[in-house]
């Protein structure tokens, strides 16, 4: 016997399994997997002004940093205001899917590609925001390759305000609706990278991000 | 890992006199506790949330053999390798052949307490195959002679920064620095080439959905998305019962999960990965294993301990512990400690091999009442107690004391009279104060406290006397 079937059996004893109530579990399964049901969540204002606050101060709280603009074609100079500000150099590799943007215009030499290890800016956009927890959630694709959010120092994520949904249950939904089925990774990002392996001391910048700045695009 | 688990009470005689450590644990047990109290005020219905998510758990481990199917199922319609194995021993064989046929020579690790479980860096070593922690405190750890976690979160809790200091100077030959940022970029400059070199990326799940065949990983560091996004194999390390039927479910937990672990709304990283990348993507693995491990979790389903299932491993319960507070978790003996360590010991490992787990507790409910999928605790503490009973486990002299107090409690006369005898010795020995030192027939009880003396007479004998004096009196 190999180990599935003699795990599985182990598993099928101990729940004394028996057509009858294989059936009544399949019946479970299938009611949970259809439902879609969702726990209790902490109520708050949804309405798009309310949700864009409140992501706004949770990002902050998770120690990202927040810039409002009114339209996409700001974001580069916007994102060259912060580099400046930060005296970070103005090269940087961008998700592929934000390679229209005028970025030269700004100033700014970017690269449209995958991440490198010698990247120091990484810029990407995001599929959609969480309010809840001022949360980005990111689906990696060929144009919005995962590795831009991780490896360079500094992340500076696009985010649309008419993209950001209360609960990271709206997410799925989202993502079920545009998408079909997940991506290979779906990244939720809630500020820079972080450790508190030493003596319970929270430090910003473990393996990833040091940074994370969000541009949000009101439109 | 090699169970030390036996050896409880003199480990925790040596803990107890470390000042170090007991200065390094003092300087934790505050943190965890306040940032969590704080962290569940976010929540409307912190309770009904809790309610929740033991539905969801229990949903699945009531019904695990579906669900375990229905997951594999799911994960190799997105192109994953479900494996499974038995114990330890095998999770070592599979992860080497997996490791052999995709040419690996370095394995970069995220957190996995599974592969703790199994020994599985020693076996890789074995095999001439380099294992790499890249957790901060599971590289600590590794770099300092292979030492094991003492805590399933912050695995090098018992250290302080002078530790760290002293052991990445020698290790790295850098000047010595007492700046916690400066050694974080140390350690993060020196894991940064094994993330880029490693061929073989390894983690443990946090959860697996089987709605859409995913694991989901919950990080703070980014160590667990470079070692699932560089390396060209992926290998995820889980018990079996850690199924979740659908990404609603998911979002319900993780409102617990980090709260309850490190106080935070949300973890820095929550990845969800479905299958292998496609040949235009830039990053993401090209190959990715399950190994789903038993190692004692099928026998637990629908046993007298099938509620400790539930467990999502956030570690509160030890946190929030007067005994871990105290003691550490090195003292435990095998990967978990604390109160959720008591439990799975000796299922895991033997009851005969943990003796002493279960009674190291107060029974005072704390973990209970933080469990954020109400694992009653000391119920299934009091459990393993009685089943060392019945398997003749007990030492010889508290099986003979425990014959002689019931055959006496089943004759009231002699009850009677004995506790008067005792109520006086015990008057006796503590010679006019109310406190007796040292208590001659078990002198453990009094060696880091007194006993309360009582005044000579029993409950019994007082209550008659309050009896008549009411009847004089009417």
């Amino acid at each position: 016997m190999n180990s599935r079937e003699e795990i599985l059996g182990r598993v099928r004893a101990g729940l004394q399994r028996n057509a009858g109530n294989a059936a009544a579990g399949r019946e479970v399964m299938a009611a949970a997997l259809s439902s879609n049901s969702q726990g209790p969540k902490p109520a708050f204002d949804a309405t798009p002004q309310a949700l864009l606050e409140r992501f706004r101060i949770k990002s902050e709280v998770q120690a990202s940093t927040v810039d409002i603009v009114a339209a996409d074609a700001d974001v580069p100079a916007a994102v060259a205001r912060y580099l400046g500000d930060m005296k970070l150099p103005k090269t940087a590799v961008v998700q592929p899917a934000l390679a229209a943007l005028d970025w030269a215009a700004a100033g700014l030499t970017v690269e449209a590609r995958g991440a490198r290890d010698a990247d120091l800016v990484g810029i990407t956009g995001c599929f959609c925001a969480v309010a809840e927890t001022g949360t980005l959630m990111m689906c990696s694709a060929p144009d919005t390759p995962a590795a831009v959010s991780l490896l360079p120092e500094t992340h500076i994520a696009v985010v649309q305000a008419s993209r950001i949904v209360a609960y990271m249950e709206d997410a799925w939904n989202l993502a079920r609706a545009e998408l079909g089925s997940l991506p290979r990774a779906v990244n939720f990002i809630s500020g820079p990278s972080r450790t508190g392996d030493i003596e319970q001391t929270i430090v910003l910048g473990a393996h990833g991000p040091y940074r994370v700045h969000l541009v949000v695009v009101q439109n | 890992m090699e169970i030390k688990s036996m050896h409880f009470k003199a480990n925790v005689s040596a803990k107890l006199a470390d000042a170090v450590l007991q200065g390094n644990l003092k300087n934790a047990k505050g943190k965890f506790v306040t940032k969590r109290a704080e962290a569940i005020k976010d929540l409307d219905d912190f309770e009904a949330t809790r309610d929740a998510a033991a539905a969801i758990r229990n949903k699945v481990i009531d019904n695990l053999d579906l669900w375990l199917e229905r997951f594999e199922q799911k994960a190799k319609d997105t192109g994953a390798t479900v494996l499974w194995a038995k114990d330890g021993a095998e999770v070592c064989r599979l992860v080497i052949d997996i490791a052999k046929k995709h040419g690996v020579k370095k394995v970069t690790k995220s957190k996995s307490m599974l592969s703790e479980e199994a020994g599985l860096n020693h076996a890789l070593e074995a095999a001439g195959i380099q294992p790499v922690e890249t957790d901060l405190g599971e590289y600590i750890l590794q770099v300092d002679n292979n030492e094991p976690p003492s805590h399933i979160i912050a695995p090098a809790v018992h250290k302080s920064l002078d530790d760290v200091a002293d052991l990445f100077h020698k290790i790295h030959g850098t000047p010595r620095k007492t700046d916690i940022p400066a050694l974080t970029r140390e350690a993060r400059e020196v894991l940064r080439g094994h993330f880029l070199s490693a061929e073989m990326g390894l983690s443990g799940g946090n959860f697996l959905v089987a709605e859409t065949g995913s694991v989901a990983l919950v990080t703070n560091e980014g160590n667990g998305r470079m070692v699932t996004t560089l390396p060209k194999v992926h290998v995820v390390i889980t018990g079996i019962e850690k199924v979740i039927p659908t990404l609603e479910d998911l979002s319900t937990l993780m409102r617990l999960l980090p709260r309850s672990a490190t106080g935070q709304s949300i973890s820095n990283y929550f990845s969800i990965l479905t299958g292998v990348k496609k040949p235009e993507e830039h990053d993401g693995p090209e190959h990715l294993y399950f190994v789903l491990v038993d190692a004692g979790r099928a026998d637990v389903v629908g046993g007298d301990f099938h509620a400790m299932l539930r467990c999502i491993r956030c570690g509160a319960c030890m946190n929030h512990c007067p005994v871990y507070q105290t003691i550490g978790g090195h003292a435990y003996g095998w990967v978990y400690p604390g109160p959720m360590g008591s439990v799975l010991t000796p299922l895991y490992a033997g009851i005969e091999n943990s003796i002493d787990l279960p009674h190291a507790a107060t029974l005072c409910n704390q973990c209970g009442i933080v469990c954020p999928v109400k694992i009653p605790l000391p119920d299934l503490l009091r459990k393993l107690r009685e089943k060392q009973t019945e398997r003749g486990l007990r030492p010889l002299t508290e099986r003979i004391g425990l014959r002689l107090w019931a055959w006496v409690a089943l004759r009231p006369a002699l009850y009677a009279l004995g506790a008067r005898f005792g109520a006086r010795y015990l008057k006796w020995l503590a010679s006019g104060s109310d406190r007796i030192r040292i208590l001659p027939a078990a002198p453990e009880w009094t060696q880091g406290r007194d006993f309360p003396a009582p005044q000579g007479k029993t409950f019994r004998e007082l209550y008659a006397a309050r009896q008549k004096t009411a009847k004089e009196s009417t």
